[in-house]
């Protein structure tokens, strides 16, 4: 008899991603459905995709999806949860969507507890207008704006957002994770099953950050830009628990 | 329940909404429109199933709205006129995304942070769409008490009959004032009418979405022209205004909402003293009821425009008549508010002055 040991999640809809070759949507969008099928909520769920690269989400999750303004998907998940707080509510932002425009609208949902889950994909840059620079961009990283490297005196430094909300008296989880390897791809899809737990319990805030690399704005190949998630961007940017109310919780 | 109650125009608005339906509000302060948000804190907390956030910003509160309008809870944000520059963003989106949704300006003197005194000052945003983008927002100007309670009533029933956001506009004048009100029985939740649209998750149907990106521009386009017909519709259905002593009137004030109030209190002076003068007053800004100016001009061949601006809504009136009357424009801006003898005074003016005395 075969064993199946691996299918297409029933969340995911059978269609070709629109990403770019080595980009991390492709592999987060399908951890979030196989997370939903396993936890046996897409009937539940309702989805809010960014502005930005995977605005198109609702081409691929085949739960209800309702499109945000560029950064306000923590206002618009508030304002669906609070309606139906029974159903399961998540949004799906990139770096330039929840820390940048959006910052307000994340840190006071999480502040006020929102019982929703973030799904934050950092990969440092402003992908779909064509890599700009973004609230994440590392010290001295190029961008299209900032040509010469990005210059912490003229530029800022990088935005720890999920630090930030960690302080929030309403967020219950919040991790950093990353999908450059096979081992912290499994741990990503652990993460994201644990925050849409957290919601399920009605805890609070959970947010998953996830590194993701960009291989076309980094213009790098796909293998050197997962290396370049591992190497310089987790310096800045450290894989780990940043707040968790529920340790027990699996 | 029916009893006439003497209540402040905000508390008005915020009582008819939750007998409405409205079962979500989000705000955020500011002068003159707090009553109302305060007046929706009390009444969700006292409701099982209602929802208040005082939000971060105007804009978070307007996205809110848009996050349990896709829910299917009959939702309300309101403002005052530099915060609902910041709800455009959400109004647009509304409209786009064809979500119900009731905004209450209650506008102040602008431009910019301007004051705190009653204006009209936003006519062009409310009417114009506002927002980025090809749409309109209908937009209800109540004048007393009673007809704030009645108008938010149907700013409900619009917004879901049309599926687009509806925009009460009031001013400070109106928000304040405390007058006697009559408020309709509370509306039954479960007898209004299904949204078959709405995001609650696939269970036993498909997944559904609502969205704005139409990256093919031949599927944008659709969505306009769609947006049109049914804008075409609006203006067919619901244009609505109020005719005081017009049938035998040789001269015409169009005013709307406090501007409409002092408008009539002047054209009682003028009557009393022999000047046929009358009063037009627009209750749907956007649908304008240009259909009963044109028929007012068959015998009326000057409209004097009265507003608490430097001149907005005259051009509604100029492109309803497309030159079949003569019309004349009065206003201050600032916050500043006629009173009837000022505006008796430029009506008599101008009453002599075309000789109507003489017709």
């Amino acid at each position: 008899m075969a064993t199946k040991v691996f299918e297409w999640p029933r969340y995911l809809k059978k269609a070709v991603f629109h990403y770019c070759p080595g980009c991390g949507h492709s592999i987060i969008h399908r951890l979030v459905a196989e997370v939903i099928d396993e936890l046996g909520i897409g009937e539940r769920c309702i989805g809010v995709p960014p502005a930005g690269c995977a605005v198109l989400a609702y081409n691929y999750f085949d739960v209800d999806m309702g499109e945000a303004p560029h950064g306000r998907g923590a206002a618009v998940a508030t304002g669906i949860k609070r309606v139906l707080p029974d159903r399961i509510v998540f949004t799906y932002q990139g770096d330039g969507d929840i820390a940048a425009i959006g910052t307000a609208e994340t840190i006071h949902a999480a502040n006020r507890g929102e019982n929703v889950t973030v799904i934050f994909v950092n990969n440092g840059v402003y992908g779909m207008t064509g890599g700009q620079m973004a609230p994440t961009t590392l010290i001295g990283q190029n961008s299209t704006t900032t040509p010469g490297g990005r210059d912490i005196r003229r530029d800022g430094a990088p935005l720890n957002l999920s630090e930030m909300l960690g302080i929030a008296n309403g967020s219950a989880y919040i991790e950093r994770t990353a999908v450059s390897s096979p081992k912290t791809i499994r741990h990503t899809k652990k993460a994201l099953t644990k925050a849409f737990k957290v919601q399920m319990a009605g805890l609070g805030f959970s947010l998953v950050e996830i590194l993701s690399p960009c291989p076309t704005n980094w213009k790098l190949s796909p293998v050197d830009a997962v290396k370049w998630v591992d190497e310089s961007m987790t310096r800045y940017f450290p894989l780990k628990v940043i707040k968790d109310l529920a340790p027990d919780l699996k | 329940m029916n009893d006439k109650m003497l209540m402040r125009g905000s508390h008005v608005i915020g009582e008819a909404a939750v007998r409405a339906g409205c079962r979500f509000y989000a705000g955020y302060p500011i002068t003159p429109q707090n009553e109302l948000t305060e007046y929706m804190a009390g009444a969700m907390a006292r409701l099982e199933d209602g929802t208040f956030i005082q939000a971060e910003s105007e804009l978070a509160a307007v996205n809110m709205v848009i996050g349990a309008a896709m829910a299917g809870a009959r939702a309300m944000t309101s403002s005052s006129s530099p915060g609902v520059s910041l709800k455009q963003e959400g109004i647009s989106y509304l409209a786009a995304q064809e979500l119900p949704a009731v905004i209450v300006n209650t506008m102040r003197g602008g431009p910019g942070l301007g004051n705190i005194a009653p204006s009209q000052g936003d006519y062009f945003q409310a009417t114009r769409g506002g927002g980025h983008g090809d749409y309109r927002t209908i937009v209800l100007a109540p004048a007393s008490g009673q007809e704030l309670a009645d108008i938010t009533r149907k700013a409900f029933d619009y917004a879901d009959t049309y599926r687009t956001p509806v925009m009460i506009l009031g001013d400070g004048m109106i928000g304040q004032m405390m007058e006697p009100v009559v408020f309709p029985e509370p509306l039954d939740l479960k007898k209004l009418p299904p949204k078959p649209w709405i995001l609650d998750g696939a269970k036993g149907r498909p997944s559904r979405i609502i969205r704005s990106l139409l990256l093919d521009v031949s599927v944008e386009e659709d969505q306009n022209w769609k947006l049109v017909r049914k804008y075409e519709q609006i203006t067919r259905e619901i244009p609505a205004a109020e005719k005081y002593l017009t049938d035998d009137a040789r001269l015409v004030v169009v005013a709307y909402g406090t501007a409409a109030r002092i408008a009539k209190g002047a054209i009682k002076r003028m009557r009393d003293i022999g000047l046929k003068v009358g009063l037009l007053r627009p209750i749907t800004l956007w649908p304008f009821p240009n259909r009963i100016l044109v028929e007012m001009s068959r015998w009326v061949r000057h409209f004097l425009v009265y507003e608490m601006s430097t001149g907005q809504m005259v051009e509604d009136v100029r492109l309803g008549l497309e030159g079949r009357s003569q019309v004349h424009f009065y206003g201050r801006p600032g916050g500043v508010v006629s009173t009837p003898e000022e505006l008796s005074k430029v009506i008599n003016t101008l009453y002599h002055r075309q000789n109507l005395q003489e017709e």
